[in-house]
């Protein structure tokens, strides 16, 4: 793990420099360094014993983890360098990776200002998500997570559309300052755990179970449930993320749907239920009714969009309330459905991002209503686009269902109100992908319009993301199985 | 006095001594290059022998200056700055005709205040200290006699801090008449004892002089006119060693006399802390120009360096809370010496005279991409993300706010976290805008400037990176 992240760390200031020689070098370089991560994450667990697989990931056990790295940082404060991966992490691990190429093809043609810095910062935000993925201690978990905004924000603040510099900022204050209240929380936790036992620590496995009083955790609970619903982005907190995502370039907004966003469900799922179980419960209907209501709200303001990267961010906001929906329900088959969520939606959103990005740079417009009838000036795009929109409204077949479907069978055990709330989700995901569809591939269209369809580069990348949808929507029980062992050892953790 | 004793003052005795011969340098041969070699070997010297005094150490040398691991290491900070400052006014000067050996003279005339200030254990090295200190300063920020706005700002700071400081004066004279001791370890058993509503009267003038001196909120009013007219060597002294000196005394007087313990005084200073982060950070957001922008925000910065004197007397023990003040004053003194230093250079390299506007800095991250890069590193720190020292220094705020449980001021200290990032990111994000077909070609500062600012930088991501060591040292001199 340590190598995968210097891997990509060093990758990011040898793509810069690489500007100096060739402005072309920068692509290769990055292509070859996270195409190296992947190998070399793929050669590192094709060699873990199947074993290692099954047992369950527990606190107290490092070993029972696929992966676990300590180092003493700041020992004043109990900190340390700690890494550890389970099925979990290595997911969304593998997910960032193979977004981040997916990232760079988007950007392939469209960034030609700039490379170095350009490919520099998207390797080094993807060194942050990766970082946080796989940190267990929060003290490094804060870092990765406040770090891998500041490329984030260059990256929309430098390449991004006419009105990036309210989005950049809107983007880091939001994100920063929601963070800050993370802090003060993992500190009230650290230092309560200091009084209890007598030594500062920041490590996971040491603040699993430090006993809080009622309305302390409460409050610390709720810093953590902030700091993460602002990145998910949970209603009502999800202003910046339209606003983020329109601007971005193309590549950014495929980091940002695919992965920046899973940042916040993953924290929620590993620190916010975990670190506090019966805080978490209580709150547990204020988060389901926030889910349910971002499912709703999400959908109706994406059908009244006319800007297609708009309306794409509106229903990343509604599939994401699935993922809380999911968490807050807190059994088995829910929380297999958040987790399968996040991957679905990372994939058919990255894919759907790229598909705007692609008609921005040959109509140089995302205004829906100067598009229509594309189809015929581009069919294979239109194919594609179709696809990801039926895997977007949840179509038996593609992995968006398994997901969505789990998480309503799972919640309909914990609160059935809930979930016939959010099972109306489903009808207006419909609505407006299909409106989104309708108003930009079918309809009249114009023949003579000059609209060159996919290339070579852009249909692989697309094909790759059809191929990931439809085998998990198909067979999506190796995922999980590999993520069944978390699940299980953080219903147990929570549970006492 | 002792070999011993004299030993333990060496780094005072280096400078004062460093100051005359300088001054016969000059009488002999004027030359601006001379005069600054001999200074930055001066300074160097003072460094050493910092080193060398602490084989002599613990020490109390006359009733007025205590030697210890405290004095040494914020004695060693200050001289630090001051030789930077000394390295980067060379390009400043060149530039510039007429008389320029002064500069120097003067410059370590504050050092050696500043370093007075370290070490005092007493309200007259205090008052010495802080005099020598500012009196230097009043001739440094007018030095560019030919402009208006050094002139002006000189004034302004000359007239004010002469106030501030017959403010601290006469609340000295006052707790002297209430409590009949003027050295700070007595100070703190009498004071427990005494019940005179004299001390009243005394707390408050010593505040409002120590308010001004800080430039804490409501006597702030001085400093953005200030940084703005001084020459961009002396506004970055002026706002890490002269703010940062005086906290060093402020938090040794506050341990040693156990001021701390008086909850009166923990309500005010608590108060002046959350306006001071209140408005620094909300005026600093209206600033069109860099330098006033930067002002602010070290207003705001001293609002957040104050939390832990109240944070101080809330827990039962204050180790914690000092920590965290002496690793934050290393932080923001770094940063923001490396932010001034850095402007002042960037500056110079893009062929303008002083960087004014924010608007000045468009395209600076394509034209100056070294430069830039490192102002940038600078401004991150001064907004506390981490890998900065900024950050660490934040997380001390943080862990002592928590433990103190002071809720209010740490929601306070998020907010203005929250609006500082909005000024710093601006300043960012102009710098990366597209680059105006260049006027001037570009002139690259010389290397010792460069060396300098790397090195500046390079200190503040290592103690942003490994805080361990320098945690470490803090916690065997406090």
């Amino acid at each position: 793990m340590v190598y995968l992240l210097a891997i990509l760390f060093l990758g990011g200031g040898l793509a810069w420099f690489s500007e100096r020689f060739n402005s072309q070098a920068p692509r290769w370089v990055a292509l070859g360094v996270i195409s190296f991560a992947l190998l070399y994450l793929a050669v590192a667990v094709a060699r873990l014993p199947v074993e290692q697989f099954s047992p369950l990931p527990s606190a107290q056990l490092p070993e029972t983890w696929l992966a676990h790295f300590k180092l003493d940082w700041i020992p004043r404060f109990g900190i340390s360098f700690e890494l550890a991966m389970d099925g979990l992490s290595l997911i969304l691990v593998a997910l960032t990776l193979l977004l981040g190429l997916i990232a760079l093809s988007a950007s392939w043609s469209e960034i030609e200002e700039r490379t170095g810095f350009f490919q520099a910062n998207l390797l080094w935000s993807l060194t942050g998500v990766v970082g946080v993925f796989v940190a267990l201690d929060l003290f490094l978990f804060f870092v990765f997570y406040e770090v891998m905004l500041v490329p984030m924000y260059l990256l929309i603040a430098i390449w991004g559309h006419e009105d990036r510099a309210y989005a950049a900022m809107k983007f880091f204050i939001f994100t920063q300052l929601s963070g800050l209240l993370m802090l003060v929380s993992i500190l009230a936790l650290a230092y309560q755990h200091a009084v209890v036992s007598g030594s500062y620590s920041f490590s996971y496995f040491d603040l699993l179970g430090t006993p809080l009083e009622g309305a302390l955790a409460f409050w610390v609970m709720l810093g953590f449930f902030l700091a993460f619903t602002v990145k998910l982005p949970g209603f009502p907190f999800h202003t910046w993320l339209p606003d983020a995502h329109t601007q971005a370039p193309t590549a950014g907004s495929v980091l940002l749907a695919g992965i920046l966003l899973k940042t916040g469900a993953y924290g929620l799922l590993r620190f916010a239920v975990p670190l506090f179980p019966e805080a978490a419960a209580e709150f547990a209907p204020v988060a389901m009714a926030l889910g349910a209501a971002g499912i709703l709200y999400g959908a109706v303001l994406a059908f009244a969009q006319t800007d297609f990267k708009r309306l794409v961010a509106y229903s990343s906001v509604s599939h994401m309330g699935f993922v809380l929906l999911g968490i807050y329900a807190w059994n088995s088959l829910a929380l297999q459905g958040a987790i399968m969520q996040m991957v679905a939606h990372g994939l058919s959103t990255a894919a759907l991002f790229m598909t705007a990005g692609a008609l921005q740079q040959r109509m140089h417009t995302r205004d829906m209503s100067r598009m229509g009838g594309l189809w015929l000036n581009a069919p294979r795009m239109g194919a594609c686009t179709l696809l990801f929109t039926m895997a977007s409204l949840g179509l038996p077949g593609l992995a968006n269902f398994v997901a969505e479907f789990l998480v309503l069978l799972g919640l309909f055990q914990a609160a059935p109100l809930m979930a016939v709330i959010a099972a109306l989700g489903l009808v207006t995901g419909a609505v407006y992908s299909l409106i989104m569809l309708q108003r930009s591939f079918q309809g009249p269209g114009d023949a003579s319009r000059e609209l060159p369809d996919y290339g070579g580069r852009e249909l692989l990348t697309m094909l790759v993301m059809v191929a990931l949808l439809i085998w998990l929507g198909i067979h999506p029980q190796p995922l999980l199985e590999l993520t069944q062992p978390t699940v299980d050892s953080l219903l147990l953790e929570a549970s006492g | 006095m002792s070999g011993v004793n004299w030993l333990a003052v060496a780094p005072l005795l280096v400078l004062s001594g460093g100051a005359v011969l300088l001054m016969l340098v000059v009488s002999v041969r004027r030359s601006t290059e001379v005069a600054c070699v001999t200074t930055t070997l001066i300074m160097a010297a003072a460094l050493l022998s910092c080193l060398w005094a602490r084989t002599a150490i613990p020490e109390i040398v006359t009733p007025l200056l205590l030697a210890d691991g405290y004095a040494l290491f914020f004695c060693a900070l200050f001289i630090g700055c001051g030789l930077v400052t000394a390295i980067i006014a060379r390009e400043y000067l060149l530039l510039r005709a007429g008389e320029n050996e002064e500069f120097f003279l003067l410059l370590l005339l504050s050092t050696l205040g500043a370093a007075t200030l370290a070490y005092a254990n007493h309200f007259a090295s205090l008052l010495l200290g802080m005099e020598l200190l500012s009196v230097s300063l009043y001739a440094l920020i007018g030095y560019p006699d030919k402009l208006l706005r050094p002139l002006e700002a000189a004034i302004k700071y000359l007239v004010l801090s002469a106030a501030a400081s017959a403010t601290f004066l006469f609340g000295f004279a006052l707790l002297y008449a209430a409590v009949g001791v003027l050295d700070y370890p007595a100070m703190g058993a009498a004071l427990a004892a005494a019940d005179n509503p004299v001390l009243l009267a005394a707390a408050a003038l010593i505040i409002a002089g120590l308010g001004y001196k800080l430039s804490a909120v409501p006597f702030h009013m001085w400093t953005p006119d200030v940084y703005e007219g001084a020459p961009a060597p002396i506004a970055g002294f002026l706002a890490a060693v002269s703010k940062g000196a005086i906290f060093a005394a402020l938090l040794r007087w506050w341990m040693a006399a156990g001021l701390y313990e008086l909850p009166g005084l923990l309500t005010v200073i608590g108060i002046v802390a959350g306006a001071s982060m209140l408005v620094g950070n909300l005026l600093a957001l209206l600033q069109d120009n860099i330098k006033r922008v930067l002002a602010y925000s070290s207003i705001a910065h001293m609002g957040y360096l104050l939390i832990v004197l109240v944070a101080c007397g809330m827990v039962p023990d204050p180790s914690l809370a000092m920590e965290a003040a002496a690793y934050y004053l290393v932080a923001y003194t770094l940063t923001n010496l490396a932010a001034f230093t850095l402007l002042g250079l960037l500056s110079r390299a893009s062929g303008t005279d002083e960087l004014d506007t924010v608007a000045d800095l468009d395209g600076l991250f394509w034209r100056q991409p070294g430069l830039s890069l490192l102002f940038t590193v600078a401004l991150l720190s001064l907004a506390g993300i981490p890998l900065t020292a900024g950050f660490i220094g934040k997380f001390y705020l943080f862990s002592a706010g928590v433990a103190g449980e002071l809720w209010g001021l740490l929601a306070l200290l998020v907010i203005g976290s929250g609006l500082g990032l909005f000024y710093y990111l601006r300043l960012v994000y102009r710098m990366t805008l597209k680059a105006e077909p260049q006027t001037q070609p570009p002139s690259t500062p010389g290397w010792s400037a460069r060396l300098t600012c790397y090195g500046l930088v390079l200190a503040m991501l290592y103690f942003g990176i490994v805080p361990a060591p320098l945690m470490e040292i803090l916690r065997t001199i406090l």
